[in-house]
Parts: structure tokens; C-alpha cells; sequence
């Protein structure tokens, strides 16, 4: 049984608050708790509002959380300073939605991959940074052409294959990708799903995806996590989830799903909370 | 044969900005009325500017080089502006993707769906009043006085989204051309918004051309589909046929290659190069 590697118990976020006021704010997640082991791939699913990019967020110490505990590999590091986060920082990496946004639009794509190996100290001199981008790139069938490249010369699925070597060249323990696919196209979204379940695999990482689409998670993730307005409302494995899943509201999201075949009722058919609009 | 209600016949464009590039490449459909087509493709496919095309609002760097649009036997592309504006809006409308965008920030709801009612059907305000709340309630909000006061930034995607379905059949349109709108929506969202565009277009008998990338959302609300790669038909037919015995390879390794939530291993094919391979040799793209 591999140990949890991240564990994170009654995590509290609130935003705004405080001030000249001291206004309450606005509790934005009530109490969430997620482990992840070593080598586990949790999917964390929810609709706007549900807190999940805002939890992912407090695993990485991206916000402050107002109440519980975060531990990564044995350590407290719920309020952690900066100065002592900075070297952990590496091996918790994150792939972000829109790498259009995340890569710096005026750096080679060879800037945006050797640049971190140096700061981090992952490549012992220039030579072997561009040795393992090399060797990365290849794996990721990516041509060596790209290096020269900027961001925007790139295709959208070329694009995200580069946040995720970036991210993987730094051999991280955690990685958490948030919404990672869901401006790709199927037809390119699958090289991409398909990266990233071999990387946890050979790297052994422990992988957070969190996606708004059960699907996609069904077919990357070992566990699921459901999330609706800053809780948790189910969580277990995916074989388990998905074949009978316990909460009512994981069904109406599984049934709001249209699959790509005739089902003459499937509109009509009216789901138990269905939220309202 | 009488003339269809809406057909496209050959119709070819080219992009300025891509020094001339094709981005529809002798593209063929029809629509009887109270049809609802689906177009369907990835990105590049040409099924935003089809619909685009259908509207009159073609940007100014697409040039048709060829083909007609047909629409109650008038050619489309050949009227006049004036004659135009008299088609779109009124009978020819549009669902937008994006509901966040698409409404006027700084009017109220009321003033936007009774702008046409009133200007384009001559009701006074009292009657474009009472046409207008009639609307709300017909794309089922709870409150419609209210949110005909509302300013659009008052209300969540979901019910803007209804504003603007209420909206795009306000005129009894004769087709209304849905362009990815529920692309931007959640997912028990999207479900209501679909039944919804569903019922009001059987309700109205009118026919619709719906955009989407999703062929889940296409098996679910859509007659008849046509798929598109880089501007050409791939395949189209009736949906059940074209889903169940898929004929070009490009759509069997399209439905392959989307998740599913009810089989594990979905969505991990790729499609395979080889057929895009075999796409662009049969349209002579190297």
C-alpha cells in the first residue's frame, strides 16, 4: 500500500474579509478533505462554484486557506513560510488550463523548458538541461523544431504537451492540472490524456486532475472526488463512483451527460437535483 | 422537385488573412422546415462560418468564391443590404454562444427583447410589454417581471441564456441558427438549455442549424447532421444512421476517440494521423 503523499483535512478558504470593517467575507470551501498517494490519479469534478479550482489551489499554498491542515510527504506546511515553501515548490508543479496564459508569450519554448531546470537545479549546467529538454521532447513526439518556437507558433495540443513537459521535467512528486484538456479538441485531447497517464505511472506521481467533465475523468483518474458548493458530496473509486454512484447529485451530473447515440428520452428525462438556474 | 426551404449548394470561401486559404470547400446541405441540422466539427472544421454565412455576417476578411445559399427560394448572397436586414433578425435569427457577451451590459432585458418587437412588428409598448413576458415565461422563468427589469449582469449564465433563446424566436423566426450555445453553459445547465431550444423550435415548427463540436449534444437534439473537416463534408445523413454506421473513417475514429463515462477505456484513441492524412489527400491539402 503506497503512503499518502498529500493529505489535506477540513480545508476552509474564505475570500475577501477582514479589511477596515472587518467584513466576514465570503466561505468559498467548507471543510474539504482529500489524501493522495504516491502514484494515485484523483479527479476532482464539479460545476462552477463548486470550489474545485479554489481547493486545488490550497493544496499548492496558491490561497490561504482559513482553517484545517495541509501535510505533503510527512510535513505541515499549512503555514508554511515562503522562504522554506520555495524549495518544496518544485515538487509540486501544476499545468494550468490555458497555456496560452501560463507560458510567457516573449520566451523560446526552449526558454520556458531550460530556464526552470537551472533555477531548480534539476540540470547540473545548460548542457544537461538541454539534454533532458531534448529527451523530453521526444517522448512527448514533439518536434525539435519547437524549441525555437514561441507559444503562440504552436498548435493548441502542442501548447498543452509543453505545459506538461514543463511541469514533468522538474520530477515532481505532485502534479496537480486543472481543466487541462478542455479547450482541446477530442481528436487531440486523447494525446494529451494519454501523456499524463503514462507520466504518473513511470514517475510515480501523484496527479490531481481536476476537470468539469466526468468523462474525461473516467478515463484517466483511479479515484473521484465530487464536489458542489465548497463540499465534498462524494468520493471513492472510480469503478465504484460511476457504476452506483451514492449521491444524488453525482447522478445528475453523470445523467446531464449526452452520449453520442440515439436515446429518445434522454431530454425528457428529468434529473433529481437538477439545480436551478 | 420543389425548392427546399434552405439549401446550400457549392459554396466556397477563402480567407484574406491566410494569404487566400480555403475555409469552405464546396459545401453542400439543405434544411426542410422544422428540421433541426446539426453542423459538426473540430476546430477549423468551417461550421462557425457556415453559420456566419447564413446570418449575412460573414467578417470582411472571407470572400465566397462560389456556391449559393438558398432560403425560401431567394439567393442569400445576392440581395442587397437593405433587402438583407428586412431577413435577419427576423426571419433568419441567432442563439449566441456566449450568453455573457452577447446581451447589452448597460440596458435592461426589456429593452432588448422588445427593441424588435416594437420597431420590426410595430407593437406599442404596452403590447410588446405583454409579448415579452409571455416569452420569459415561455423558456420557463419563474420571475419574468423581475428579470425584465434586470440588467443582464443581475442574472447567471442559465437565465441569460434563456433571454437570449426568448429573444432569438421573439420575431417567429422561420430558422434560427444555434451557434455552440450551451458550448460555455455547466452540464445540468447545458441539459435544460438543450431540452428548452428543443421544445421551443418543435413548439414554433422552425427550422434550425445547430453548430456544435459535441456529437453527444448532436445524437441528443439534432434530425439530420453534417460533419465538416477543414471546410468540406466529411458525412451527412439522418443522425441515428450517421452515429450508429458511421461511413468515412474520419467519423468512426471521431467517436472512438471521445471519453465516456460509462466505458473506462474511452477516450484514449487518438485519431489516427493516417486518416488525417488521407483527409488532406483527398482534398489535395499536402
Amino acid at each position: 500500500m503506497a503512503e499518502d503523499l498529500l493529505v489535506a483535512k477540513g480545508i476552509e478558504v474564505t475570500y475577501g474579509g477582514g479589511g477596515l470593517f472587518g467584513s466576514r467575507g465570503h466561505k468559498v470551501l467548507h471543510g474539504v478533505d482529500l489524501s493522495i498517494k504516491r502514484g494515485e490519479t484523483i479527479g476532482i469534478v464539479g460545476e462552477s462554484g463548486s470550489g474545485k479550482t479554489t481547493f486545488g489551489r490550497a493544496l499548492l499554498r496558491l490561497v490561504n486557506t482559513s482553517a484545517g491542515t495541509i501535510h505533503f510527504d510527512g510535513m505541515d506546511i499549512t503555514h508554511l513560510p515562503d522562504e522554506q515553501m520555495r524549495p518544496l515548490r518544485r515538487r509540486m508543479q501544476m499545468i494550468f488550463q490555458d497555456p496560452m496564459a501560463s507560458l510567457n508569450p516573449r520566451h523560446s519554448i526552449r526558454r520556458i523548458l531550460v530556464e526552470p531546470l537551472l533555477f531548480h537545479r534539476v540540470a547540473s549546467n545548460a548542457a544537461d538541461a538541454e539534454a533532458r529538454v531534448m529527451s523530453i521532447l521526444d517522448r512527448f513526439t514533439l518536434p525539435k523544431i519547437v524549441l525555437d518556437r514561441n507559444p503562440h507558433e504552436l498548435s493548441g495540443g502542442q501548447r498543452q504537451r509543453i505545459g506538461i513537459a514543463r511541469a514533468a521535467l522538474l520530477e515532481p512528486d505532485f502534479v496537480l492540472a486543472d481543466e487541462i484538456v478542455s479547450g482541446l479538441d477530442v481528436s487531440t485531447q486523447a494525446q494529451v490524456l494519454n501523456l499524463l497517464k503514462d507520466l504518473s505511472r513511470e514517475l510515480g506521481l501523484a496527479l490531481a486532475f481536476i476537470s468539469h467533465d466526468l468523462s474525461v475523468i473516467r478515463a484517466v483518474c483511479d479515484r473521484v472526488c465530487v464536489m458542489r458548493f465548497g463540499k465534498v458530496v462524494e468520493e471513492g473509486p472510480c469503478e465504484q463512483v460511476f457504476a452506483a454512484p451514492q449521491s444524488g447529485y453525482t447522478r445528475a451530473l453523470l445523467d446531464a451527460i449526452p452520449l453520442p447515440e440515439i436515446d429518445p428520452e434522454w431530454l425528457d428525462r428529468e434529473t433529481l437535483a437538477e439545480p436551478s438556474s | 422537385m420543389t425548392e427546399p426551404f434552405l439549401s446550400i449548394t457549392g459554396l466556397s470561401a477563402v480567407s484574406d488573412r491566410e494569404n487566400g486559404a480555403p475555409i469552405l470547400r464546396d459545401v453542400s446541405l439543405r434544411l426542410e422546415r422544422g428540421e433541426v441540422r446539426g453542423l459538426v466539427g473540430e476546430s477549423g472544421a468551417g461550421k462557425s462560418t457556415i453559420a456566419k454565412a447564413l446570418l449575412g455576417i460573414l467578417p470582411r476578411t472571407v470572400r465566397v468564391t462560389g456556391g449559393a445559399i438558398r432560403f425560401e427560394g431567394q439567393d442569400l448572397l445576392t440581395l442587397k443590404p437593405k433587402q438583407l436586414s428586412d431577413i435577419m433578425g427576423s426571419e433568419i435569427s441567432l442563439i449566441p454562444q456566449d450568453p455573457q457577451t452577447a446581451l447589452n451590459p448597460g440596458r435592461r432585458v426589456e429593452s432588448q427583447l422588445t427593441d424588435g418587437l416594437r420597431m420590426r412588428r410595430g407593437l406599442s409598448r404596452q403590447a410588446a410589454h405583454d409579448k415579452a413576458l409571455k416569452l420569459l415565461e415561455e423558456v420557463h422563468i419563474r420571475d419574468p417581471e423581475r428579470v425584465l427589469k434586470a440588467y443582464p449582469h443581475e442574472l447567471s449564465g442559465g437565465m441569460r441564456q434563456r433571454v437570449l433563446i426568448a429573444a432569438a424566436f421573439a420575431l417567429e423566426p422561420k430558422l434560427v441558427v444555434a451557434d455552440e450555445p450551451t458550448t460555455a453553459l455547466d452540464v445540468t445547465v447545458q441539459k435544460q438549455i438543450l431540452r428548452l431550444i428543443r421544445g421551443m423550435q418543435k413548439t414554433h415548427g422552425t427550422g434550425m442549424i445547430f453548430v456544435t463540436h459535441d456529437l453527444g449534444v448532436v445524437a441528443q437534439i439534432c434530425d439530420t447532421v453534417t460533419l465538416l473537416y477543414a471546410g468540406k463534408v466529411i458525412e451527412a445523413g439522418p443522425t441515428a444512421q450517421v452515429l450508429a454506421t458511421p461511413k468515412h473513417a474520419y467519423t468512426k475514429a471521431l467517436l472512438a476517440a471521445g471519453p465516456r463515462y460509462d466505458r473506462p477505456t474511452a477516450g484514449l484513441e487518438p485519431v489516427p494521423q493516417a486518416i488525417f492524412d488521407q483527409l488532406r489527400a483527398e482534398m489535395g491539402i499536402m
